[in-house]
């Protein structure tokens, strides 16, 4: 049913990180590639994250962290998307996430970690995948 | 081509602000740090200091740079992970325990809420009884980048230029010996721009400044001396050189030319540069050690007042102990063993340097021309015009890196297997609840009557035109917290929304 509009990302900031330039790079690179792309902006919160998920009817969403706030953040998302019960959303991750911390992201259900030098064809590669 | 009169120490200042620079005294080496906790940071500060060092630098975690309290919900997470978390006098009583104000220097990374800190440290050299006459130091104070790079902004740029221009007056008359603004290129590079812009966006963020206090009726001579900036050095050398020089061509004209400053202390450009976080790589890291070194070197030979050379791995994490100081020591071998330092400006003259500073003159002319033309820096970063330069530069960036049309070593070309490592840094998971714990206990034993005068009167100052840092030093004093503070500006004033078109 999804497969015939393209593919809708959400790219999004969680916490009071300001630095944006990792989502905005790769938002922009999403859109170029022909993918439809929502970017939030910084200083969301993980409510605010679904709720832009779900209002925008996205097929995945993409959380960025640099300044250490991830696990806290990114683990709140995974528990209001469950709390509001959406399915079949792909969320992936990029920025600064030290290893340890990307095992724990998998185990919560994230997807994939990007990390820094990963390439805008890396991203789309794992979402045009993982999208079928 | 450059003026062929053109020396260094004398205007336009493009050689140089000294006539004889590093011969007679070397830039100030000065390594930015942060700490969890205000106990943390004084024991840090206090080793700091046994071992010579005087200048002290002050990293603030993202809620006490957004004005929110650590007992705030939306600190959750963030509580002392980037700096130290300072919510009341408390904290700041803490941090400078044992440590004599007249006889340390001490700068504050801070923007949004740089006038609550300022009135903290004010406070608490009046518990000392230290006069603020004796006081050195800095505050960032530089918010217009905030909106453009980085984003620790509260309120809309309007009231923010205002409580920017409330510490440079009053600090003028209060706190003579205090840097009131350091004017940022940094993060606006780091989010992608090029050398040219770095200069443009820098020096509209600065003229801005400018202009705001000159409205407010204080004279260009009594103020501009304290202004002093902030550069990236990235990896294209020559042109970061060239860049340097450019810059301070371009100030000094500005400020003899547009705002008729006579002193030509309000001319020089005086900087702090860092170099280039973002050009650090994730993947062979040691590779990061070369390249922090061509970026210092070209930051010394265009001419820095103070440098922070990164760590291999501050990319990525906080550094170690030994990648920050074999950081510290690549700069010591630039200053005491490359020879570099015997002559002020020792590229002048080469005609490829020459040429690259006045194209990045002109780039830099143009692109403050546009500016001017959108009806000032105000109205081009309310408009999202800077931002998207910026952000348009960074993609085109990564469009390059991927077609491979620009080479990283060990990224796109060069690659070995060898895979990422990057070790994460806890903060002590007690420190939140700790935090609330202490928070909890201070806003019962303070006098509750108190603070809501203090709050009443902030508000009616923030209304009004007043300066507002008497205010603060008033509310600080009385244990009001910073949160607490914000809470009412951000009632007066409102908070700014950027869009976020891409």
């Amino acid at each position: 049913m999804k497969s015939k509009r393209p593919l809708k990302v959400l790219i999004a900031k969680a916490g009071l990180d300001g630095h944006e330039r990792g989502a905005l790079v790769v938002a922009m690179g999403l859109r170029e590639a022909g993918l439809e792309v929502v970017y939030t902006g910084i200083r969301n919160t993980p409510e605010q994250i679904v709720a832009s998920a779900i209002q925008e009817n996205v097929d995945a969403i993409g959380l960025s962290s640099l300044s250490g706030g991830h696990m806290a953040q990114f683990q709140r998302v995974i528990e209001v998307l469950i709390q509001e019960k959406v399915k079949g959303v792909l969320v992936f991750a990029g920025g600064i996430i030290p290893d340890e911390d990307v095992k724990r992201l998998r185990k919560l259900g994230i997807k994939a970690v990007f990390g820094p030098g990963s390439s805008i064809a890396s991203i789309l590669a794992f979402l045009r995948k993982n999208l079928k | 081509m450059t003026e062929p009169q053109e020396k260094p120490g004398r205007f336009p200042f493009t050689r140089g602000i000294y006539p004889t620079m590093y011969r007679e005294r070397l830039w100030t080496m000065r390594q930015y740090a942060g700490f969890g906790t205000a106990a943390e940071t004084n024991r840090r500060y206090q080793y700091l200091l046994a071992h010579g060092q005087t200048g002290l630098s002050m990293a603030f975690d993202l809620p006490t740079q957004i004005g929110y309290d650590s007992d705030d919900p939306l600190a959750r997470g963030e509580v002392g992970r980037v700096g130290v978390a300072i919510s009341s006098l408390a904290d700041m009583e803490r941090v400078f325990k044992g440590i004599p104000l007249d006889q340390v220097s001490t700068s504050m990374t801070i923007n949004a809420t740089a006038p609550i800190l300022l009135a903290l440290y004010l406070v608490v050299a009046n518990q000392q009884g230290v006069p603020w006459s004796k006081l050195n130091g800095t505050v960032q104070n530089d918010i217009l980048k905030e909106y453009s790079a980085r984003g620790t902004y509260i309120f809309p740029p309007t009231p923010s230029l205002r409580l920017v221009a409330d510490i440079v007056e009053f600090c003028a008359k209060e706190v003579p010996g205090w840097n009131t603004i350091s004017v940022g290129g940094y993060h606006m590079r780091e989010a992608g721009c090029t050398a040219a812009q770095e200069i443009a966006f820098t020096l509209a963020d600065g003229i801005a400044y400018v202009q705001t206090c000159i409205e407010r009726g204080l004279a260009v001579d009594s103020f501009a001396p304290r202004i002093a900036f902030f550069f990236n050095c990235h990896s294209n050398f020559f042109e970061e050189v060239a860049k340097f020089r450019a810059a301070r061509r371009l100030w000094a004209h500005i400020l003899r030319e547009k705002f008729g400053a006579k002193n030509e202390r309000s001319m020089v450009l005086r900087f702090h540069t860092q170099t280039a976080g973002s050009t650090l790589t994730a993947q062979q890291p040691d590779n990061n050690i070369v390249r922090t070194t061509l970026e210092a070197l070209a930051a010394v030979l265009g001419g820095t007042q103070s440098l922070h050379t990164n760590g291999k791995d501050e990319g990525s994490v906080i550094p170690t102990e030994e990648s920050a100081l074999l950081a510290l020591r690549t700069q010591q071998i630039i200053a005491h063993e490359s020879g570099v330092t015997t002559e002020p400006d020792p590229l002048g003259g080469s005609y490829h340097v020459e040429s690259l500073t006045d194209r990045l003159e002109q780039q830099a002319r143009d692109q403050l021309h546009k500016i001017d033309n959108l009806g000032g820096m105000l109205k081009a970063i309310e408009s999202g015009y800077v931002r998207r330069e910026i952000y348009r530069a960074a993609s085109k960036h990564q469009q390059a890196v991927e077609a491979g049309e620009k080479i990283i070593v060990g990224v796109n070309e060069y690659v070995s297997d060898q895979p990422l490592k990057a070790k994460s840094q806890p903060v002590d998971p007690r420190l939140e609840p700790r935090r609330r714990r202490e928070l909890a206990a201070l806003r019962k034993k303070r006098n509750a009557g108190k603070v809501k005068q203090c709050l009443a009167t902030l508000e009616k100052a923030a209304n009004s035109s007043e300066n507002l840092m008497p205010v603060l030093v008033d509310c600080v004093k009385s244990h009001v917290t910073l949160g607490e503070i914000c809470r009412v500006l951000r009632t007066v004033f409102g908070e700014h929304r950027p869009s976020h078109s891409v």
